[in-house]
């Protein structure tokens, strides 16, 4: 393909481009002869052999030669990750679920061939157990507003041309072509765009801060070191529409006066860097990036960088610091990135979601942005629902949607009918969020406000089944594992939370370690280095704020309300339903169970080892624990 | 400046202050751990990782570090408050939960920060008595440098001195969370990295998690031994500073009542180290003439510090060839007092112990090379620290402030300015001028005062035309300041023919076997000064002119540089 030098030469490929996509965006349009197969190539889908789903295709259209009419491609994440592999077929706009390669030859067979979709592989609303056809007709895409995740599962993200199909790169063409840095960093002002890494900072207002240091040298970094538990909002995108982060970071680099920019991911992504890099070349060789762009005179060229896995890393003075060579901790701010960051420049540090939204702030202008979300909370938000709730996956919705929309529309509820006790979001720094929240509709401010936070995204919902001391110990075992060493609060501190939540759910707990606990809680809050040293302890702050009771029975009782602490559960037998089948027995690992044929049984506490596998042998409900 | 008001109190502060120093301005003093400015000695350590300094500034959401937060306009500062004192507290008792708490048999007990801290803060019991303690191995591979990790607080300062100071890239910070430690990388044996042992790191590591390998057992069972003849030699930068052990004012020479303090150790002899520096002088002169008349190999580069050898072997070994051969004043003093000595008095080496006080840690090290022993013997068998010298002494019984004054020991006894002022930066340059001078010229040199290669700047330089050849010097501490020659060196754009290098930054008066002076600089200044002042009562000032070592010339050695010389006094580096 021969170099884009102008803003018009854009144009004009835009317009060569667009047919590419003619199936998938104007079904109607197009003759029915042709169609265009779509198989999501997202990391969970490409673990289920989604791979091996599109070869199955490509080599069914080779063998019937019908490869002028029949276009098989690999697209983005649909986000819909409970129910993959995703294929899609266009213009028809059915959405197959849970495809297997096997199933490749009925699809083909009957729904290309014949025109006869495949009814049991659409999806099934377990409301009235109708199946689905239509992508937009399923109640998880229903709320959905797509914007940061607006190209995956639309275009192949490993071909240049379907970006630039979807207007990819006009935004970056627009503001080299017909603006000023600072017309630029006023429109990002305009739009509202917080930062989507989890603090929310203005985007705009950061990049001002670095166009006003003075430098030789500036630096734009994308962090793409996605690390809360169960988050993959910024992996998605990377592996459906890496194009539009590279354009994000060059209208950054424009807007600051950088010409360097670098994409700190994670190695675990082993996906996304490979798609990275393929965008990366893509766009070297049409001149969208490197010497020169478009014409415009300005220069700007991106690196990839791989972090080693360091949750701490994602915090953007230690991103610095890995990205320096050195040990990946962070700093005391000030001095903020935007003075003096990557080698003592100024630099901005943008999430993979924040710069996935600027193009797009371009195209279509502030007003547009703007008119989305909440007053002070504009545009989307991805969130990665996870947990117990049924439908799991990335989900994208206005700011301003509330948690019950998110929850019951979209996720389809708590699973296996199970009562819903809170949703945990931000992560290891965030807080749970009770019942009586499900109605606020979030923002940024709303979440800080109920004791918890945006933060990256992550969004993981709890039944009645889980124990929130419990829980609340599961993140500070994270934070634990993943706090740096450096200050001595998060070092020693978060190790002590644990401790004590340890000897809380094992039944050595006392109303003592209950005070301790808030105590040290607000001490690691106040005085901790960096934010997520200073967030540590919020999931212990938050579950003793909501769930008080649960802490009290531990301490007090002994009793896991929840039934999930195993050291606290007391295994017995109900002396009328034991029929002396000596089931239990039989099973009991470590003969803690005695009693004869026909008699009642008996189990050993001092001897049991709370396995429960006695329960789930009796047949007759006779054992039972508290 | 920047006005701001701290506990009630306004200060008027240069903008980039810190809040602790404007504190500390208006004489409040707020606690801190792992903060360190040395000042002229160019560490400045403010990790912020102790979180101890914290105060509440107003509209902040939380604490400030006070070490590493800047002043700005109109703030407004508390650094008592409940909330204040009550999270400082608990950080303590944090530190302290993750500590051995084994202070009764600590090494640093009583000189110790963290246990002062604690002392201050009214710890009176442990908060976390069951958490788990991270537990590491000790390490004393090397012989001299002592690894406690279990006792490391991460305040990060010996890895603030090691790489950024010395830049000897010795210690990072390893692993991860709780179990995080400051460690040679991949936590490999100290022997096995390229730690040089200045023992900077020992100088200011807070608790014992850094300090030296002792020999004071093994000194008392020599000194108890009835088969053996003790001796002793003492460097010239310890008698200005183990009166600070003693409650006596740095830099206040106590020679003489060190040398009564010794015998009365139960010392055959007392030897001065000062002896071995004139010696070295009078060998090193030769050389240079040598190297400077036939203008080759030069620069020439002083030998008498082992962890700058060290540093220059690690870090710039094409450079090797470049330092003087002569050994350093502590193993010329012990390969003199085996041979010459013990042939005078009728001892056999092998029943005869050299016992060696220094201000260092690397003497340990230096000691126990190969090149330093004949056969199973050692020229020097065991070398202690100042410190520990001041605590044999003080379990004798003995205490120095009421010692009189003794003279030292014949034959390596007698000793002049020259090789006193080695224990300063600067000192070995100028006392080899002193004598190069003479040698060269054939004059007397009446002014023996070369001011311009004293002091703390990091380098200082000088030139000295000798019979039309001008000769340039430079002297250097710290081996972040011998690095920047080396690199000049290399690159060569070096003008130098003869260049002074110390590990310590001020030179052995800072050396990591003295009393630990924390963060009072002026306590090194304070030292370097008594070695001047010892230098100005000598008469004699130039170590060509030490009749002891004129003596042993005639007696026993020869001619400077000649073959018996070569035999004993150098080494091949």
């Amino acid at each position: 393909m021969p170099k884009i030098r102008s803003y018009a030469q854009l144009l004009d490929a835009y317009e060569q481009f667009r047919p590419l996509l003619s199936i998938r965006l104007n079904g109607q349009d197009v003759p029915t002869s042709e169609r265009a197969i779509l198989v999501c190539g997202g990391t969970g889908c490409h673990a289920s052999e989604s791979q091996q789903i599109v070869a199955n295709f490509k080599q069914m259209v080779e063998d019937r030669g019908l490869g002028d009419t029949i276009h098989v491609s690999m697209s983005g994440c649909f986000g819909f990750c409970e129910k993959g592999p995703i294929v899609k077929i266009y213009p028809d706009d059915v959405f197959y679920v849970e495809v297997t390669p096997d199933d490749v030859d009925e699809i083909f067979e009957s729904h290309i061939m014949d025109d006869r979709p495949v009814e049991r592989l659409m999806y099934q609303d377990p409301a009235h157990k109708q199946r689905v056809a239509a992508q937009h007709d399923i109640p998880f895409y229903k709320p959905q507003q797509r914007i940061a995740l607006r190209h995956s599962g639309l275009i192949n993200p490993e071909d240049i041309r379907e970006y630039i199909a979807v207007e990819g790169y006009q935004g970056l063409g627009k503001v080299l072509a017909e603006m000023t840095p600072e017309m630029v960093i006023d429109e990002m002002k305009r739009s509202g765009l917080r930062g989507r890494g989890g603090a929310g900072f203005s985007t705009g207002q950061k990049w001002s801060f670095a166009r006003g240091y003075e430098s030789d040298e500036k630096f734009v970094i994308c962090n793409a070191d996605e690390g809360d538990p169960g988050a993959f909002m910024d992996r998605s995108i990377m592996e459906g529409d890496s194009h539009t982060v590279i354009e994000g970071m060059a209208i950054a680099g424009y807007a600051i006066g950088a010409h360097q920019g670098y994409v700190y991911i994670r190695a675990e992504y082993p996906l996304a860097v490979e798609r990275l890099k393929i965008a990366l070349e893509q766009a070297r060789e049409l001149g969208l990036i490197g010497k020169n762009i478009m014409g415009s005179g300005f220069d700007f060229d991106i690196d990839i960088r791989l972090g080693a896995g360091a949750f701490v890393c994602g915090e953007e003075t230690a991103l610095i610091h890995s990205l320096q060579g050195e040990r990946g901790e962070p700093s005391t701010k000030p001095p903020f990135p935007a003075q003096s960051g990557l080698w003592g420049k100024p630099t901005i540090v943008n999430n993979v979601e924040s710069l996935a939204n600027v193009p797009v702030i371009f195209t279509r202008g502030a007003e547009w942005y703007s008119a989305i979300g909440t007053e002070k909370s504009k545009g989307t938000k991805v969130f990665a629902l996870a947990g117990q709730v049924n439908n799991v996956g990335l989900v994208e919705v206005p700011m301003g949607t509330t948690l019950r929309e998110i929850i019951y529309e979209i996720g389809g509820g708590i699973k296996d009918g199970g009562e819903y006790k809170a949703v945990q979001t931000g992560g290891p720094s965030g807080g749970c969020i009770p019942v009586q929240f499900l109605d606020t509709p979030i923002d940024y401010e709303s979440l800080t406000a109920i004791g918890s936070m945006m933060g990256s995204g992550g969004m993981i919902v709890v039944s009645d089944q889980t124990c929130m001391v419990n829980f609340a110990k599961y993140y500070l075992e994270f934070t634990v594992d993943e706090s740096c060493g450096r200050c001595l609060p998060c070092r020693v501190g978060t190790k002590r939370l644990h401790e004590i939540l340890t000897d809380i759910t094992e039944g050595r707990g006392t109303e003592k370690d209950l005070e301790e606990l808030r105590e040290l809680s607000e001490t690691i809050c106040d005085t901790a280095l960096c934010g997520l040293g200073q967030s540590a302890p919020n999931p212990v702050l938050s579950t003793m704020k909501y769930f008080w009771d649960e802490y009290v029975a531990h301490v007090k009782e002994h009793r896991c309300p929840a039934g999930q602490c195993q050291k606290l559960l007391q295994y017995s037998v109900v002396d009328e339903k034991c029929i002396g089948c000596t089931a239990c027995a039989r099973v009991c690992p470590v003969g803690a169970i005695t009693g004869a044929v026909k008699q009642v049984h008996t189990i050993d506490q001092s001897v049991c080892i709370k396995c429960g596998a006695c329960m789930t042998k009796c047949k007759f409900k006779a054992i039972i624990n508290n | 400046m920047v006005n701001l008001i701290i506990d009630n109190q306004s200060v008027s502060v240069p903008e980039g202050t810190t809040i602790l120093d404007a504190a500390r301005q208006t004489n409040i003093r707020i606690p801190t751990l792992c903060h360190l400015n040395l000042g002229t000695l160019k560490l400045d350590n403010h990790v912020a990782s102790c979180r101890v300094c914290v105060v509440e500034v107003q509209g902040r959401r939380n604490l400030a570090p006070s070490c590493a937060t800047p002043v700005s306009e109109g703030m407004r500062v508390t650094t008592n408050s409940r909330r204040v004192l009550s999270a400082r507290r608990k950080l303590l008792q944090l530190m302290l939960s993750n500590h051995p708490m084994d202070c009764l048999i600590c090494a640093k007990s009583t000189d110790c920060e963290l246990q002062s801290l604690a002392w201050e803060f009214g710890v009176n019991a442990q908060a976390y008595p069951h958490g788990e303690r991270a537990v590491f191995p000790i390490d004393k591979t090397s012989g001299a440098l002592k690894r406690d990790p279990s006792k490391c607080i991460m305040c990060r300062r010996c890895e603030t001195m090691c790489n950024e100071v010395q830049t000897v890239g010795a210690l990072t910070a390893f692993g991860r969370g709780f179990n995080t430690v400051v460690a040679p990388a991949e936590m490999q044996p100290v022997v096995d990295s390229s730690c040089v042992y200045c023992g900077q790191c020992v100088s200011v590591c807070p608790t014992a998690a850094l300090t030296g390998v002792g020999y004071i057992n093994e000194t008392w069972n020599a000194l108890f031994d009835p088969t053996k003849k003790v001796v002793v030699q003492i460097a010239p930068a310890v008698r200005v500073a183990i009166g600070e052990e003693f409650g006596l004012p740095a830099g206040q020479p106590v020679t003489g009542k060190l040398v009564a303090g010794l015998r009365r150790m139960g010392f055959n002899a007392v030897f001065d180290t000062t002896f071995g520096a004139d010696l070295t002088v009078v060998e090193e002169a030769h050389e240079i003439i040598e190297r400077v008349t036939k203008n080759e190999n030069l620069p020439i580069l002083t030998s008498c510090c082992p962890g700058w050898i060290n540093f220059l072997k690690y870090q710039f070994p094409n450079l090797e060839y470049m330092p003087s051969s002569c050994k350093s004043p502590q193993q010329m003093t012990g390969a003199v007092s085996k041979s010459y000595y013990a042939d005078k008095m009728g001892i056999a080496p092998e029943d005869l112990v050299m016992v060696s006080v220094m201000p260092c840690i690397a003497k340990k090290y230096e000691a126990d090379l190969p090149e330093h022993r004949h056969g199973d013997l050692r020229d020097v068998d065991y070398v202690i620290t100042t410190r520990e010298l001041a605590k044999m002494l003080k379990e004798s019984g003995i205490d120095l402030r009421y010692m009189p004054d003794e003279t030292f020991d014949d034959p390596l006894g007698e000793s002049t300015g020259a090789g006193v002022i080695f224990g300063a930066t600067g000192g070995v340059l100028e006392a080899a001028l002193r004598t190069l001078y003479e040698e060269v010229t054939g004059n007397d040199l009446e002014d023996v005062n070369f001011t311009a290669v004293r002091g703390m700047a990091g380098v200082r330089e000088a030139s000295i035309t000798l019979n039309g050849r001008t000769i340039n010097v430079a002297a250097a501490s710290g081996l972040g300041n011998a690095r920047k020659i080396l690199e000049k060196i290399e690159a060569g754009t070096s003008k130098y023919d003869v260049i002074e290098i110390m590990a310590c930054p001020g030179g052995c008066v800072n050396g990591g076997g003295q009393p630990y002076s924390h963060d009072r600089v002026e306590v090194i200044e304070q030292r370097i000064k008594g070695l001047y002042m010892i230098d100005g009562w000598q008469k004699v000032r130039k170590s060509h002119k030490n009749p002891a070592v004129q003596r042993l010339y005639q007696d026993f050695l020869g001619e400077p540089g000649g073959e018996k010389a070569h035999e004993l006094l150098h080494v091949t580096h």
